[in-house]
């Protein structure tokens, strides 16, 4: 079996693997190629923060608050369940 | 289930009403949200998260606790949305989907041709930080549904990866896939608005 020395990553691979080394879903191999290209490179530097400011980003999308009129409707739903059910 | 959870469903099972209010605001917004994946408009959304409060109650003295509440929540409004058949999944055609990237951004080396934009420091502005995650909320919305639905549970409203697989069935593999797409196309959107060298 022929050994070869293993290719580094690509900036278009690199940017296909974002997900998959932030989840800790790459083998220990390929992270570790992950970050070799990483600490060379700053384009791909300046895309995982991106991705991960994206994350954060969308962690801060709030949720609707719910309205007075859907508490009420929902409490009352409430009531009668508990009165329905012995 | 954490111990305030605990104690928040032991007070429903007994009939206490503020509890059920404390949860129908922790959790009901997000269930129409997510709801809304599934049906044809914010009306039915609505009534299968109804639904779900109604069916949650009924199944509470079942609930052993071995997951969080928001999980159990999410699985019951799941099942109610495919048990009423109305699983219509809005399909949006995504161009050039399948990729982080765009295949013209690089070399034929692979290597940037044209790199990211820089956007990322606006965030410290507060406005503009605000007009991104509007247009998150828009670019989600029009994510396909599967993507929708992963990246909505997992970076929205925090479940984890297991949580997620749980939920909606999912393998662990499959999930990181969609997540990918979400995110590698919610990136896309923000560099698209707020990038300094529009691309």
């Amino acid at each position: 079996m022929k050994m070869l020395r293993p290719r580094a990553l690509t900036c278009q691979e690199m940017v296909e693997l974002m997900t998959d080394y932030l989840e800790a879903g790459l083998s220990k191999r390929n992270a570790r190629k992950f970050e070799r290209h990483l600490s060379g490179c700053d384009h791909c530097t300046e895309f995982l923060r991106q991705i991960r400011t994206t994350i954060a980003l969308t962690g801060a999308v709030a949720t609707d608050e719910l309205s007075a009129q859907r508490e009420r409707e929902l409490t009352a739903l409430f009531q009668r369940w508990c009165t329905d059910s012995p | 289930m954490s111990i305030d959870e605990a104690a928040l469903l032991g007070r429903l099972r007994s009939g206490d009403e503020a509890a059920f209010v404390d949860l129908i605001r922790r959790h009901h917004p997000a269930l129409v949200r997510l709801a809304r994946s599934y049906v044809p408009s914010d009306a039915v959304a609505e009534e299968v998260a109804q639904e779900t409060w109604l069916a949650a109650l009924r199944g509470l003295p079942r609930f052993e606790g071995r997951s969080s509440v928001k999980t159990w929540l999410y699985r019951i409004l799941l099942n109610q949305a495919r048990t009423a058949g109305v699983r219509e999944h809005r399909q949006i055609p995504v161009e050039d989907a399948q990729r982080a990237v765009e295949g013209w951004r690089f070399g034929p080396d692979g290597s940037w041709s044209h790199p990211p934009a820089s956007w990322v420091d606006e965030v410290e502005d507060r406005v503009r930080a605000e007009q991104m995650t509007k247009s998150l909320r828009v670019a989600v919305d029009r994510l396909p549904s599967a993507q929708r639905d992963v990246v909505t549970l997992r970076d929205m409203e925090g479940l984890t990866a297991a949580e997620v697989c749980d939920v909606l069935d999912l393998r662990e593999g499959h999930q990181r896939v969609l997540l990918h797409r979400a995110r590698s196309r919610l990136r896309r959107t923000l560099e698209a608005e707020f990038g300094e060298a529009a691309i």
